[in-house]
C-alpha cells in the first residue's frame, strides 16, 4: 500500500511527465512529479478575513479538544483540582465564618459572603494553571509541530484557554452545589445567579490570558508557577474576596478597592446574594475588555517571535 | 512559480549567544531532488532546518522555499512543507489516531478526511494496533513513525526530515528507511539530515556536507569521492597503541574512528610505489600489520578529510 494513493506510483514513472520536469516545462504552479490525485484528501480553503477568522475558530476549537482531552487524561490534576475549590468552600467557611461574620452586615452569613468570592479566588488560581499548562506546552516538542503547521497564530493560546474556560466553569457549577448543601442560596433570581456566572466566567478568562503572558515572558513551567504565585496571591488576598476591605489596614484596603478582583467579587456577589451591582458590573466589564485587548494581541505576538 | 527551487539559502546565518550554528550558509534543492544534508552531531543540520521550516528566523541571509520567503511569507511556506524533526513532535497523552486527526484538522482537512487519512496512515505505517493507545506508551520507533506519518497528513511539496533515524535500533531504523524510499519514489522531494554517510549515500541524489555551520562539500557520492581524490593506503594495526606510533612515522597519515586504523591519502600516479614505501616505513619501525591494501576513498574518507573527524556508525548510536 502506498503513502499517498493505491494508485499513486504510474504517475511518477510516466516518462512524459518526467520529461517535462527536465525540461522545465511549464505546468502552472504545481509540482509535476506530485500530480494531485483523486483521493489524496486536499485542504479546504477560505480566503479573505472571513476565512482568518473561520480558520481561526476551527482551530482554536481543535486545539481546545486536544487541552479538554489532556484534563481528563490526567486524572490525579482533575481529582486535586476539582477537590481543592470544594475543600476551600468547606475549610474557609467554617474556619473564618465566626470571626469574619462579625464584620459583615446583620443577616449576611460568612458563606453567603464568602461562595462568591471563591469563584473569583478559583478562577484566579486556575489562572495559574492556565500557564503552567502553557510553559508545559512549550517545552514539549508538539508545540514545534503546531509553529510549522498552516494553522491560525492564536490558536495555541486561544484553546487553551477556551479549555480552561470549560474547565472553570464545571468546577464553578460543582462549588455552587457545595455551597447549596451547606446553606448557601442565590436570593436574586435565575437571571442574576446567571449573571454572576458570566461575569466569572468573563473575569475568569481575562486572568487566563494574563498569567499565560506571564508564562510567554519567562522561561519554564517552574518559572512560570513561581511567578504565576508570586503576584496572584496578594492579588487575591488583598481584594474583597475573603473579607470587606474596611477591615483591613489602610494602604491595603486602598489597594484592594481599586483591585479588579474586589470589583469582580463584588460584582459576584452582588448578583449572587444583593447589594450594588451596576457599578461592580460596570467596573467588572471595563477592566475585562479593556485588558483583553491588550494581552490577546501582546501574547499572540510573543507566541508568535517565540523560537 | 514553478522554475523556483524547492529550497534556495543564501548567506544564512544564525547565533545562539556566542555559538555561531550557521556562519554563511548557501544550497540549493532543485524541485523533485533529495538532498541529504551530511554532518557531525552540533554542525547546524537542525538549525538549518528550522529556519527552512518558518521555526526560527535567521539573523542575516535569506531562504525561500518554492520562492517564498520562510520569514515573510512563512504562511504560504507552512502550507508547502512537511518537517520531521530530530524530536519526536506527537503529543504524549492523546492516542496515535488522535494525533493524526488533530494535525488532520490543522493542516485544514475535512473532519472526514482527517479521520479517513488518520485510519490510513496508522495502518501503511504498522500503527493500527496501538492507534488507540496514548502516543506515551509507544517505543522510540513507533514515536518516529507516528511523527513521519504527522508530517504526511497531506502531500507536502517538500519534505524535511531532522534525523530521522538518530538512536533507532536497526529494525526501525529500516522501517524508516523503507518508507523514505517509498515516499521518494512517489515523487515527494525531501531535505534529509544525518549523521551518517550510509543513510546519505542509501536515501540521497545528492549530498551536502555541514560543519560548524557550514556547507562544505556537495555533490553525489561519486563526486565527492572524486574529490578527496587519488587513492587510500589502508592499513590495520595489530594494537590499540600502534596507531599514535605509526601517524608519526608516515607523513600524511590520518587516524579514523578505530584507533588500529590508520589511512594515508596518496596521488593516484604514485599510489603503488607510495604503497610500498609505507609498508617499508612500517616493516622498519617493528610495528605489526595486520591488514594493509589500496583502495578507493569511501564517503567514510571524505568525511574524515573534510571534517578532520570520524564519521559515527549507524550502529554506534543504537
Ligand atoms: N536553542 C539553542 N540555543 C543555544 N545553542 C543552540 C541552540 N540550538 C542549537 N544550538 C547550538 O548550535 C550548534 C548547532 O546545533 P544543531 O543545529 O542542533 O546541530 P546538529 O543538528 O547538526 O547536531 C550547536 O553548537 C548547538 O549547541
Ligand atoms: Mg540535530
Amino acid at each position: 500500500m502506498s503513502i499517498f494513493t493505491d494508485t499513486a506510483t504510474d504517475a511518477v514513472t510516466d516518462p512524459a511527465v518526467d520529461t517535462a520536469a527536465a525540461s522545465g516545462g511549464s505546468s502552472g504552479d504545481h509540482d509535476p512529479r506530485t500530480p494531485r490525485r483523486a483521493d489524496a484528501p486536499t485542504p479546504v480553503v477560505r480566503d479573505g478575513h472571513l476565512g482568518v477568522l473561520y480558520f481561526a475558530a476551527r482551530d482554536s476549537w481543535t486545539v481546545t479538544k486536544r487541552n479538554l482531552r489532556h484534563y481528563l487524561r490526567q486524572p490525579r490534576l482533575l481529582v486535586f483540582s476539582t477537590i481543592q475549590p470544594v475543600m476551600f468552600v468547606v475549610l474557609f467557611s467554617a474556619v473564618f465564618g465566626g470571626i469574619a461574620g462579625q464584620a459583615l452586615p446583620e443577616g449576611t452569613s460568612y458563606l453567603a459572603f464568602l461562595l462568591p468570592g471563591l469563584f473569583i479566588h478559583s478562577a484566579a488560581f486556575r489562572s495559574v494553571q492556565t500557564a503552567v499548562g502553557l510553559a508545559e506546552d512549550l517545552e514539549r516538542g508538539v508545540v514545534d509541530r503546531f509553529r510549522s503547521l498552516p494553522m491560525s497564530r492564536s490558536a495555541v493560546l486561544a484553546g487553551r484557554t477556551f479549555a480552561d474556560l470549560v474547565r472553570s466553569l464545571s468546577v464553578l457549577v460543582l462549588m455552587v452545589v457545595v455551597g447549596y448543601a451547606l446553606g448557601f442560596r442565590f436570593t436574586e433570581g435565575p437571571w442574576s445567579a446567571l449573571g454572576a456566572v458570566a461575569i466569572v466566567g468573563l473575569f475568569g478568562y481575562l486572568m487566563s490570558w494574563l498569567f499565560p503572558y506571564l508564562a510567554l515572558l519567562v522561561p519554564g513551567a517552574e518559572a512560570a508557577q513561581t511567578a504565576g504565585f508570586v503576584l496572584i496571591f496578594p492579588l487575591v488576598f488583598a481584594s474583597s474576596v475573603f473579607v470587606p476591605p474596611e477591615t483591613m489596614p489602610d494602604w491595603m484596603a486602598t489597594f484592594a478597592t481599586m483591585s479588579p478582583l474586589t470589583h469582580a467579587a463584588d460584582a459576584a456577589r452582588a448578583l449572587s446574594i444583593g447589594g450594588e451591582v451596576a457599578g461592580p458590573v460596570l467596573r467588572t466589564l471595563a477592566w475585562s475588555f479593556g485588558l483583553l485587548a491588550v494581552v490577546i494581541p501582546l501574547s499572540v505576538r510573543r507566541y508568535r517571535r517565540m523560537t | 512559480m514553478s522554475h523556483d527551487p524547492a529550497v534556495r539559502v543564501r548567506g544564512v546565518r544564525k547565533r545562539f549567544g556566542t555559538t555561531d550554528a550557521l556562519t554563511g550558509v548557501d544550497l540549493e534543492v532543485a524541485e523533485g531532488e533529495v538532498v541529504g544534508l551530511l554532518g557531525p552531531n552540533g554542525a547546524g543540520k537542525t538549525t538549518l532546518v528550522r529556519v527552512l521550516a518558518t521555526l526560527l528566523p535567521p539573523d542575516e541571509g535569506q531562504a525561500t522555499i518554492f520562492g517564498r520567503d520562510v520569514v515573510r511569507d512563512a504562511p504560504e511556506v507552512r502550507r508547502l512543507i512537511g518537517l520531521t524533526g530530530q524530536y519526536a513532535a506527537v503529543d504524549e497523552l492523546l492516542t496515535g489516531r488522535e494525533n493524526l486527526k488533530m494535525f488532520g484538522e490543522l493542516f485544514h482537512l475535512t473532519g472526514r478526511d482527517a479521520r479517513r487519512r488518520a485510519g490510513e496512515l496508522l495502518e501503511r505505517f504498522d500503527l493500527a494496533d496501538a492507534g488507540d493507545r496514548p502516543a506515551r506508551t509507544y517505543s522510540g520507533g513507533m514515536r518516529r513513525r507516528l511523527d513521519l506519518a504527522s508530517s504526511l497528513l497531506v502531500r507536502p511539496r517538500l519534505l524535511f526530515l531532522d534525523e530521522p533515524t538518530t538512536g533507532l535500533d536497526p529494525r526501525s531504523r529500516n522501517a524508516i528507511w523503507e518508507v523514505t524510499r517509498e515516499l521518494v519514489a512517489e515523487g515527494t522531494p525531501l531535505l534529509l539530515t544525518t549523521q551518517y554517510l550510509e543513510e546519505a549515500d542509501q536515501l540521497a541524489d545528492r549530498i551536502a556536507v555541514i560543519d560548524h555551520g557550514d556547507i562544505i562539500a556537495e555533490g553525489t557520492g561519486d563526486e565527492l569521492k572524486d574529490r578527496v581524490g587519488g587513492q587510500v593506503v589502508d592499513i590495520l594495526l595489530a594494537e590499540d597503541g600502534d596507531g599514535d606510533r605509526a601517524q608519526a612515522a608516515i607523513p600524511g597519515a590520518e587516524r579514523t574512528g578505530d584507533p588500529r586504523r590508520i589511512r594515508v591519502p596518496v596521488p593516484a600516479e604514485d599510489a603503488l610505489a607510495e604503497l610500498s614505501r609505507i609498508a617499508a616505513t612500517l616493516q622498519a619501525s617493528g610495528l605489526y600489520v595486520r591488514d594493509i591494501g589500496l583502495r578507493r576513498p569511501t564517503l567514510d574518507d571524505v568525511f574524515l578529510e573534510l571534517t578532520q573527524q570520524a564519521p559515527p556508525t549507524a550502529q554506534e548510536a543504537a
